[in-house]
């Protein structure tokens, strides 16, 4: 069994937030995990990604080969379309609707979810608006993790205790806006 | 679940290190910053603050290892271009306690001004050079890095690369080891290259190169094995191309005899051993080819077909991949769809709220009436003040050259002549560029952006923090000269008028914008919420 995900976002938008909470669950199977984030310049405001790689088997690259991910998890639309060449025929796409605009020339929106809709398999929705109305409005990033989840085979209770875990010291009120926001998007 | 970076710190932690010396630099920085959140470093009383720069954290190294306790200097790849004078030499005076010089290499440039290879760096100096493919081997290397160097007294060069450095897995840990004892070089004429010495030193050193080979060829991080079934091809990996080379077989085996290389210097006979079974090689090489332009070049009459980047099977530059070594072996490429045309670049840029972003269009409406081509930068976060809408600043070449460019621009007679030199930087490399400055009475401008911290690599202290006036003083900038304001949207007018002042007066000034980065400030504003 392996998982290899593409997580995309601009930076400071929490994606590696999701690569951990999925990365403790692995591990709590007793799979292996590698990891590759952007650190360094990219992380004032460019586009990032990481890397997720788990398997109950060795994983040999820490970068996923291109045309080989399972799936593009994305906090945001356009960055969703910037690792196309690594995904899969039938991998997912599944992605934040919500564009994040810190450039001038950031495309017409309804041009972004044309694309996205061709991909055979792809999920798009505001994940910002689902996190406000779960009040949850700092949990974006876990709304779209939820929705992915089913996808890459990890049970909401096994995911669940991976934010329990890692959230635990930020207090009960912070794990609890997380396991709604999760909540919520396994729903979509 | 640690980085490269991390799993290095750590291996050394239990390796018995007494100290860490360093200077940010992308992707090294969190060898450092992992040490200095460590309760096992804090312990143990490791020393682990950043130093000014890479070459004085190198000889502050060398100096620990005199005095016998095991220690490490961490740098990026053009930091060990600082660092090049202390690493050189230290080829000859060896180490008393284990030293490791941890150079990290940016190839593809992620955050970098060039990709230089430093296993070069280590083939110059002739020193042995070890670099992991993985986070274990990271971990590892650090432990068999300090008995190396113990064993030959020898300092050990380790190489990261970005994928690495930044890329988490599992790591085991080992027993921890003790430090070492303070304990003086039982030869005190061991650190002292004088020529009459150096001679010595350097004929030592070069008997020693085929110990070295001998340890390389018998080290347990590299492999080769030479009785595969298919000898059309025979492949040479060195650092990260062995893990892309296993997944492009993934559960297959690979039918072809693989040489690993993550300890250097490369065992030529295994090489050569090689060459004469198979048809033809392949290197894999994460960074410049220089073990393929090694063997091209010398050891062999070419009769034989040598792929790799020198004949284009590769590219010639930026970072090797699974698919870039598929392609190469003759394999289909797995690729997916194009990039969608939709899709618009999105560089990094200055953060909402940057106090850089005041200070640059107060000095763009400063110098408007110059023309544009009259700023040299430097090396930081406030080199984002290039792109658009800033348009700001016309030079990053090295940490400091924005001050020492300027001054020779101003000699040739341009004006106005401003240098923008960030706070860190300044500490790193901008004194002796400002004293040639004062020495010659040169006519430019110093702006010195003090955001009190180093903000591009995240947010680390550095050795010149709330100095910044005092120094400039003590070196000799005009009292009068020595300009300070507040960068925000409402001082503008104010920040403008110090500009043209300092321009128009005939001689060094230094203008310095004082304000915290946002970053660091928002972490501190969570710190203090908790």
């Amino acid at each position: 069994m392996k998982k290899d995900i593409i997580l995309a976002g601009v930076g400071g938008q929490g994606i590696l937030t999701i690569a951990t909470i999925l990365g403790q669950a692995a591990l709590n199977r007793g799979w292996q995990l590698k990891q590759a984030e952007v650190h360094g310049m990219s992380q004032r405001g460019g586009d990032v990604q990481s890397h997720l790689r788990l398997s109950d088997g060795e994983i040999w690259s820490d970068l996923i080969p291109m045309g080989q991910a399972d799936m593009i998890l994305s906090v945001e639309p356009m960055e969703a379309l910037r690792y196309l060449p690594y995904l899969h025929d039938e991998g997912w796409i599944i992605t934040n609707s919500k564009p994040f605009k810190n450039i001038p020339n950031y495309p017409e929106e309804e041009a972004v979810y044309a694309r996205i809709k061709a991909i055979k398999n792809h999920m798009l929705f505001d994940a910002d608006e689902i996190a406000q109305e779960v009040k949850a409005r700092r949990s974006m990033n876990i709304v779209v993790l939820g929705a992915a989840i089913a996808k890459l085979g990890f049970s909401r209770d096994e995911i669940e205790d991976s934010i329990k875990a890692i959230f635990a010291r930020k207090g009960e009120t912070i794990v609890e806006q997380n396991i709604n926001a999760l909540n919520a998007g396994i729903k979509l | 679940m640690l980085l490269g970076d991390e799993a290095l710190a750590q291996g050394a932690l239990d390796a018995g290190i007494s100290g860490f010396y360093g200077y940010p630099g992308t992707p090294s920085t969190e060898i450092i910053e992992y040490v200095q959140k460590s309760r096992q470093a804090e312990a143990a009383g490791v020393h682990r603050t950043w130093s000014s720069n890479e070459k004085t954290a190198a000889e502050t190294a060398i100096g620990m290892s005199y005095a016998g306790k095991r220690t490490m200097v961490t740098m990026k790849h053009v930091g060990l271009n600082v660092a090049a004078d202390p690493f050189m030499n230290s080829a000859l005076t060896g180490a008393n306690g284990g030293l490791l010089i941890t150079v990290a290499d940016d190839p593809s440039m992620h955050s970098s001004q060039n990709e230089q290879d430093s296993r070069y760096y280590g083939h110059f100096a002739m020193m042995p050079v070890l670099e992991p493919s993985n986070q274990q081997e990271c971990y590892d290397m650090a432990f068999y890095g300090f008995e190396l160097s113990e064993k030959y007294h020898m300092p050990v060069m380790i190489r990261l690369t970005t994928r690495l450095s930044h890329s988490r897995s599992g790591v085991v840990r080992r027993n921890p080891l003790p430090q070492n004892e303070m304990k003086k070089p039982d030869d005190l004429f061991q650190f002292m290259l004088l020529p009459a010495v150096a001679r010595r030193k350097y004929k030592h050193l070069i008997e020693m190169q085929k110990d070295f080979v001998m340890e390389a060829a018998k080290s347990p991080f590299n492999s080769f094995n030479l009785d595969a079934p298919d000898s059309s091809k025979g492949i040479i990996t060195t650092g990260l191309g062995y893990n892309y080379l296993r997944e492009v077989f993934g559960d297959q085996p690979i039918p072809y005899p693989v040489i690993k290389i993550c300890q250097y210097p490369v065992p030529i006979n295994e090489i050569h051993a090689m060459y004469d079974k198979c048809d033809s090689l392949y290197f894999f090489e994460e960074g410049m080819p220089i073990l393929e332009e090694m063997i091209k070049g010398a050891a062999f009459k070419g009769q034989k077909p040598i792929h790799g980047r020198l004949d284009g099977t590769l590219s010639r530059d930026g970072e090797l991949n699974p698919n870039k070594v598929a392609v190469a072996l003759g394999m289909p490429d797995t690729i997916g769809q194009d990039i969608p045309e939709v899709v618009t670049g999105r560089p990094p840029a200055l953060c909402v709220g940057c106090p850089h972003a005041d200070s640059y269009l107060a000095l763009n409406e400063a110098v408007k009436d110059y023309g544009r081509g009259h700023v040299f930068s430097d090396i930081g976060c406030y080199t984002l003040g290039f792109m658009p809408p800033y348009n700001a600043i016309n030079s990053c070449v090295d940490m400091g050259a924005s001050i020492t460019m300027a001054k020779g621009a101003a000699d040739s007679g341009l004006f106005p002549a401003i240098a923008v030199i960030g706070d860190s930087t300044f500490a790193h490399s901008g004194l002796t560029g400002l004293m040639d400055c004062l020495y010659d009475k040169s006519n430019v401008v110093i702006v010195i952006l003090d955001n009190s911290t180093t903000g591009m690599t995240g947010g680390q202290d550095y050795t010149a923090f709330g100095k910044l006036e005092q120094i400039c003083l003590g070196l000799g900038v005009e009292k009068e000269h020595i300009r300070t304001f507040v960068p925000f949207k409402k001082n503008f007018d104010e920040m403008v008028q110090i500009f043209k002042e300092e321009i128009a007066y005939e001689g060094v000034s230094v203008v310095i914008p004082i304000r915290e980065c946002v970053q660091t400030l928002k972490r501190k504003h969570k710190l203090e919420a908790k």
